[in-house]
């Protein structure tokens, strides 16, 4: 392989490349979902190709093939070289990147059981085993259960002598209960919503949430939601279970760091970001509590890697410390453009037809010294939301609107009544600043989100949240709920 | 110089590869779908190209069936040794499957009707060089106004085989432009995206004109309450609510599972008289596709008929289970997220959007929406942001800008209260919609900007 990055590598330079790197990627999935009692899909996937990033004139380019033969290579190689110079015609400086040391070596990221080696049929007989008992429950209407894994096997070359070879093995489980009766419907996941939960690890971590065991009472649970009051339209204190609060994180602080975002260059497409660069060190991002890490390093988590998609080596960056917002996620371009002398090591990219952008690693809410006990006893009038149901935050990451699969109500320190179709919103900074409880470590998880999309052409990105649940004072419940007699004009944000 | 550096296979060539894949099988039935293609994007952001790439690349999914058993696989190499060894992962798929009782069989060959034109040299010859002087004349537009642009321009060209063990052989070769742009004047934003099968079609600096006059006349926008106001709502809105309801309701699996809006509404009113919308792949105005992901032509389908649910798409499962006909509209895969309705039309009505505004007395103009998302689905709730040039209309005039809102609104609810829908039909994604005129359209929040 060294053979054919050098030749590639090569070609770009004898072009007129300033800088050149390759990546050589290959990306096997496979995934097994049941639904009502049968296997709905069983699938098998296998994509190889590279691609070729390129710097000519000072401006960007990048070419990919799913042919790696040497031809190809040198093609590709001038394909970019040429698209560079086409971008060099619509400048107004040349692309600076902040240096990084080369680097050489082979990584894997930490696995018990190959999932790629156990039997199909175990992985089909869990599902179905969790799906059958899910069906027991009357009301459930749709029963769903899936198990996905991938493995990834890239190398990354750069004409600054950087040679790093990473495998990198991903798996993820869940069910998912729907009750449908009478013109209501309502669904139940465990462990998390969309696909339970993911992990940088083997079919241990698929296994140990032991689906069969948690089938029966996510099904009792979506049928009890059919029968459930409203969530009122109010004001209430607000304590998010960890999937949700993982969410919560990923799109009012996940995405508003991303310097890229920051700088414009996702403003026609994702957008910006209110987090411009003159609020770094001084902005208040939320309360005391709230202290956010993005952590490259965490075992196990799906944004873990040992060396990002430019050679630069995993890192844990401070993101906010005691409320205030003290770092972002960077590439070597806008570490550049901030004057720092190295980049956080934030990018990634999508399999080798896709250049590296800047994604999350694992976006991390430290955790506090309360348990959820404490919490929910310490509460006077609020709501106990848990697992996502849907999602929207503006283009600048400010106002967010989120609903919860489930919400009970708190009285007096009590976990009281289920809710069905909770919602809440509010605006990002005064949201964290109205945080008051981070519970700790006992209670701390690492979720996985396998489906963050950015950019153009779309790249799909696999990311982590460690969080453990936290309560949020005063927060606007209910949107979704019309108060009867009137609009709900005199209460926005 | 010319973009194209990289030769289809063609017709003959890539059916060719198609037959040798069902060859390679063992399954009692086979389902091979190959494509082959190029696709370039030049992104742009504060004035200046930042991201320029380009991708070849194929794919090749199989489906086989042992009894009633399906495996399925994909790879993204047809050199022969990837294409038997992903038929061969196919079949071991299919071999530790357990048996769906409700498979019936895959479907024989249909005749496919001749489509308008999709495949266009103009597209592929679309260099590099091109997309940058289409840039270069996109932030001139701008700067005139002291703005700034960012965006994408994307082209691609590519073929694709279907073929069964059963006599599908279908074959298409298509081109596809893009131009997508959202212009910022300080405070002001604005936004056009233009699509075309043949790139020569996209009036670059139009687009960049109407991006423009939004952002220079959104500057400085004022907060005004959430409420409930008339809305005029461009195609790019329309659009947006038309994929919400095609993904929720429109597709004959989500009203056998009963998650769909349209379960056992059909024949009944869900929304206005005024509201009639289907699905043609066939409609050269449309995102033009002449048969789906399982090689059958596709029909057009009438969903909703004067405000009344009319009919769902279906694939050969749905329609299997169901003992009626495919309608072509398989998303292809294993069918785990059933048939998919993306061809769609409103029918449009006799208005511009200048009379919409002239006839409203107090409402909100929004260009575009935001992260819309879906809150309840069988009660078709959905929410999201305005962007990209929100106004304030009063006695018939834009008076102001304002700042972005969040809306919390019924789909249903909002095509009920439509009173004026535009003449002019936008091809945008998936459909092809005119703007409108809804009153009473719910706004349950506001950000800063």
């Amino acid at each position: 392989m060294k053979e054919f990055t050098e030749k590639v590598l090569q070609k770009a330079k004898d072009l007129g490349a300033s800088y050149a790197d390759v990546r050589i990627v290959r990306t096997k999935n496979e995934a097994v979902n049941v639904k009502n009692g049968k296997v709905d899909a069983l699938v098998g996937s296998d994509d190889y190709g590279f691609g070729v990033r390129v710097i000519v004139d000072g401006a960007w380019g990048f070419s990919s093939s799913f042919v790696v033969s040497p031809e190809e290579g040198e093609h590709v190689a001038a394909e970019a070289v040429r698209i560079a110079r086409a971008s060099a015609r619509v400048k107004k400086s040349d692309v600076k990147l902040a240096p990084v040391e080369a680097a050489e070596g082979k990584f894997k990221s930490d696995w018990k059981i190959d999932p790629f080696e156990v039997p199909l049929e175990d992985k089909i007989n869990l599902l179905l085993e969790a799906d059958k008992i899910v069906r027991e429950q009357p009301e459930v209407k749709i029963s769903e259960g899936s198990m996905d894994f991938y493995r990834i096997d890239s190398t990354f070359a750069s004409t600054e002598g950087s040679y790093i070879e990473q495998t990198k093995i991903e798996s993820g489980a869940g069910i998912t209960a729907t009750a449908i009766e009478a013109g209501e419907m309502q669904r139940r996941s465990y462990p998390g919503s969309f696909g339970g939960d993911y992990a940088s690890q083997g079919y241990e971590f698929a296994e140990g949430w032991d689906l069969v065991a948690h089938a029966e009472e996510t099904a009792k649970s979506a049928a009890d939601l059919l029968k459930a009051p409203q969530c009122p339209s109010d004001r209430r204190d607000l304590i998010l279970e960890g999937s949700m609060l993982a969410l919560q994180v990923h799109e009012s602080c996940g995405h508003p760091i991303e310097l890229d975002r920051v700088f414009g260059t996702e403003a026609s497409f994702a957008g910006t970001s209110f987090l411009t660069p003159e609020k770094l060190n001084n902005f208040r991002y939320g309360s005391d509590e709230v202290n956010i890490v993005a952590d490259a390093t965490a075992p196990g988590g799906l944004g873990t890697f040992a060396y990002d998609d430019e050679g630069v080596p995993a890192q844990c960056v401070d993101i906010v410390k005691e409320g205030i917002f003290s770092g972002y996620l960077s590439s070597r371009e806008t570490a550049a453009q901030m004057g720092w002398d190295a980049s956080g090591g934030a990018m990634r990219a999508d399999g080798w037809s896709r250049i590296p952008i800047i994604r999350m690693t694992n976006i991390n809410l430290k955790p506090g010294d309360w348990t959820l006990d404490e919490i929910i006893k310490d509460t006077k009038k609020g709501i106990y939301a848990e697992m996502v149901q849907s999602w929207s935050i503006d283009d600048k990451r400010l106002n967010f609107q989120f609903g919860t699969e489930v919400a009970y109500e708190i009285i007096d320190g009590s976990l009281g009544r289920m809710l069905k179709n909770p919602t809440y919103t509010g605006i990002t900074y005064e949201f964290w600043g109205s945080c008051d409880a981070v519970a700790g470590k006992d209670e701390w998880h690492l979720w996985g989100v396998p489906n963050c999309g950015k950019g153009e052409p779309g790249q799909t990105a696999h990311v982590g949240h460690g969080v453990a649940p936290s309560r949020f004072k005063n927060v606007r419940i209910g949107v979704m709920e019309s108060p009867s007699g009137g609009s709900e004009g005199e209460d926005n944000e | 110089m010319s973009n194209k550096n990289f030769e289809l296979l063609g017709r003959e060539r890539l059916q060719e590869v198609a037959k040798k894949a069902l060859g390679f099988s063992t399954a009692d039935q086979t389902e091979v779908s190959i494509g082959i293609g190029q696709s370039s994007l030049t992104r742009f952001a504060g004035s200046i190209i930042h991201q320029n790439v380009a991708e070849r690349n194929a794919s090749i999914a199989v489906r086989a069936i042992i009894g009633k058993k399906i495996g399925y696989a994909t790879g993204n190499s047809i050199t022969d040794d990837a294409v038997r060894e992903t038929v061969e992962r196919a079949v071991i798929f299919a071999k530790n499957q357990h048996d769906n009782p409700d498979f019936k069989s895959l479907h024989g060959p249909k005749p496919i009707p001749q489509a308008p034109q999709t495949f266009f040299d103009s597209t592929v010859e679309f260099s590099p060089e091109d997309r940058a002087a289409a840039v270069q004349k996109i932030v001139d537009v701008a700067s005139k106004v002291n703005a700034e642009a960012s965006g994408s321009f994307s082209m691609g060209y590519g073929e694709h085989a279907i073929a069964s063990s059963l006599g599908v052989n279908a074959y298409n070769a298509g081109t596809d432009s893009h131009l997508s742009m959202v212009v910022t004047a300080d405070t002001g934003f604005g936004y056009s995206n233009k699509q075309n099968r043949d790139v020569m079609k996209i009036n670059v600096e139009e687009a960049a004109n109407e991006a423009a006059r939004t952002a220079d006349k959104s500057r400085n926008p004022v907060s005004i309450e959430p409420g409930e106001y008339d809305v005029v709502l461009t195609p790019y809105c329309v659009a947006d609510i038309m994929s919400f309801l095609s993904w929720l309701g429109f597709s004959a699996l989500a009203v056998q599972e009963g998650r769909s809006f349209m379960a056992g509404k059909l024949g009944e009113k869900v929304c206005g008289e005024n509201i009639t919308i289907w699905d043609d792949g066939f409609d050269p105005r449309g995102n033009i596709s002449s048969f789906d992901g399982e090689g059958l032509p596709k029909q057009k389908v009438d969903l909703i008929v004067n405000g009344v649910a009319n009919a769902v798409v279906y694939d050969s499962y749905t329609a299997g289970k169901e003992g009626k006909e495919s309608t072509g509209h398989s998303i292809g895969g294993t069918g785990t997220h059933g048939p998919y309705a993306s061809n769609m039309f409103l029918a449009p009505g006799d208005k511009t959007i200048e009379e919409m505004i002239a006839s409203t007395e107090r409402g909100i103009f929004v260009t575009r929406f935001n992260y819309t998302n879906v809150v309840h689905p069988l009660l078709v709730i959905f929410t999201g942001m305005t962007r990209d040039g929100t106004f304030l209309i009063e006695n018939g005039k834009i008076t102001k800008p304002v700042k972005n809102l969040r809306f919390t609104e019924n789909i249903l609810k909002v095509l009920s209260n439509v009173e004026m829908i535009g003449k002019d039909l936008s091809l945008q994604g998936r459909a092809t919609v005119p703007a409108i005129k809804a009153k009473n359209f719910r706004f349950t929040g506001i950000t800063e900007f």
